[in-house]
C-alpha cells in the first residue's frame, strides 16, 4: 500500500539522516530508487528546486515525492514521517537531560554509525560526479561536456574559497551550474 | 498573544524566509528565539546545536522541537515543529502543481545536466566537511573506507543491499569491538 510505503520509507530516512541535508540525500536517493518513485533525473531536479525554495531540504523532498505518488495525503504522510524521528528523539533527550546520548553503548553505536554514513555520502558524491562524466560507467564513453562542467565548477569552488575566504553558497553554485549547462550543451 | 500561536507563527516565519536549509536557518532561529523573544538562552541554543549534530533529522526541526518543549511542553513542541514545516510544505505543494512538463524543454534539461554535477559536488563537499570533523581512530577510518567502497559498488552494480543495512552492520561492528575491548579491564571502570 502506497501510504504505508511512503510512511516507512521516509521514517527510515528520518531515522538515519545525520550530517545535514546533503548528507541525507544519499539515503533519500536509496529509498526513492528502491521503491521506484522517481527517476535519477527527476530527483536531481527536485534537489535543485528544494535548495531554492524555503525550508529544510528533507521536508521539501518528502512533500514533493509524497504528492507525486499519492496526492495531498501522500505529501502529508511523507512529511510527517520524515520529521517524526527527530521530533521524538529531541523530546526524549530533553526530557531525560541527554543522559541517553551519553550512555557508553549508545556512544559505541554512534562511533560506528557516523563513519559509515560519511563513507556512504562520499561514495554517492563520487558516483554522481563520475556517473555524469562517463555516461554509464560500465561503457567507458567520456561525456566531454560533463567533464568540462565538472572541471569548471570544481575550479570555481576552490578559487572562490581561496579568494573570498568563504564557501560558495549552494544556491549560487546551482545557479552557475545551470547556466554553464545551458551554454556548454548548446555549443 | 497566546504562547502556542506565537511559537507557531514565529517558526512559520523562520521556515518561510530561510533558503538553503539547515545551517542557514540557525542564525534566524538565534535571532528570533534568543535575542528577540528570549525563549531560550544562547547557551541552550549551543547545546541544541551540539545535540542536533549527533541526532538524525533536519537541524531546524531539532531546534524548533526543543524551543517549543522548553516554553510550553509537548503541545508547544508540536506547535513549533508544525510551524517550521508548514511553509516549505505549502510552497513545494503549490510548486509541484504547476511544474510538471517543465523538464521537456531542451534548455531546462541542459540546465539540469549542469545542476546534477553541482549537486554531486555539494554532496562531496558535505562528505569532506564530515571527514574533517571525524574522530581519527583506526576503527572509524576502516569503517568509513569499507562503507565507501561497498556503497560505491551498490551504486555501480545495482547490488540489492540498502545503505540502511550497511549502517546497521557498521553499528554492530563498532558495538562488538567496544564490548570486546572493554571486557578484560572491566574492573577499573573501563573507558576506551
Amino acid at each position: 500500500m502506497i501510504f504505508l510505503d511512503l510512511f516507512l520509507g521516509f521514517l527510515k530516512v528520518g531515522c538515519f539522516a545525520f550530517g545535514g541535508a546533503y548528507g541525507a540525500i544519499p539515503l533519500i536517493r536509496d529509498v526513492v530508487m528502491s521503491y521506484g518513485w522517481l527517476s535519477d533525473e527527476m530527483l536531481t531536479y527536485m534537489i535543485a528546486v528544494s535548495e531554492s525554495t524555503p525550508g529544510p531540504i528533507m521536508v521539501n523532498l518528502a512533500t514533493y515525492i509524497g504528492n507525486s505518488q499519492a496526492g495531498f495525503l501522500g505529501a502529508v504522510i511523507a512529511t510527517l514521517a520524515v520529521v517524526l524521528p527527530s521530533f521524538l528523539i529531541i523530546l526524549l533527550v530533553t526530557a531525560l537531560q541527554k543522559t541517553a546520548l551519553n550512555n557508553k553503548y549508545v556512544q559505541a553505536v554512534m562511533r560506528g554509525l557516523k563513519p559509515c554514513i560519511i563513507g556512504i555520502v562520499l561514495a554517492t558524491g563520487i558516483y554522481m560526479v563520475l556517473g555524469s562524466c562517463f555516461k554509464t560507467i560500465s561503457s567507458v564513453r567520456v561525456n566531454v561536456q560533463a567533464v568540462a562542467i565538472t572541471a569548471l565548477l570544481f575550479a570555481l569552488t576552490l578559487g572562490y574559497k581561496r579568494f573570498a575566504k568563504k564557501k560558495l553558497s549552494p544556491i549560487l553554485l546551482i545557479v552557475i551550474s545551470a547556466m554553464t549547462g545551458i551554454v556548454i550543451y548548446a555549443i | 498573544m497566546n504562547i502556542l500561536l506565537d511559537l507557531f507563527l514565529t517558526f512559520a516565519k523562520i521556515g518561510f524566509f530561510s533558503f538553503g536549509g539547515g545551517y542557514a536557518m540557525l542564525s534566524m532561529i538565534e535571532n528570533n528565539c534568543v535575542e528577540r523573544k528570549r525563549w531560550i538562552t544562547h547557551d541552550e541554543m549551543m547545546n541544541v546545536t551540539v545535540i542536533a549534530e549527533s541526532t538524525p533529522g533536519p537541524i531546524a526541526i531539532n531546534c524548533a522541537t526543543f524551543t517549543g518543549y522548553k516554553k510550553a511542553g509537548f503541545i508547544g513542541a508540536l506547535a513549533a515543529t508544525l510551524g517550521i514545516i508548514v511553509p516549505s510544505f505549502a510552497v513545494i505543494y503549490l510548486f509541484s502543481m504547476f511544474l510538471n512538463n517543465f523538464l521537456e524543454l531542451t534548455i531546462i534539461a541542459n540546465a539540469f545536466k549542469g545542476i546534477k554535477i553541482a549537486v554531486g559536488l555539494l554532496i562531496l563537499d558535505a562528505a569532506i566537511t564530515m571527514i574533517k570533523k571525524m574522530h581519527k581512530k583506526k576503527l572509524s577510518r576502516t569503517i568509513m573506507v569499507c562503507s565507501c567502497i561497498v556503497m560505491f559498488c551498490i551504486n555501480l552494480f545495482a547490488w540489492d543491499f540498502s545503505s540502511i543495512s550497511l549502517m546497521l552492520v557498521a553499528s554492530v561492528v563498532s558495538l562488538v569491538s567496544f564490548v570486546l575491548n572493554s571486557a578484560p579491564n572491566q574492573k577499573g571502570g573501563a573507558k576506551k
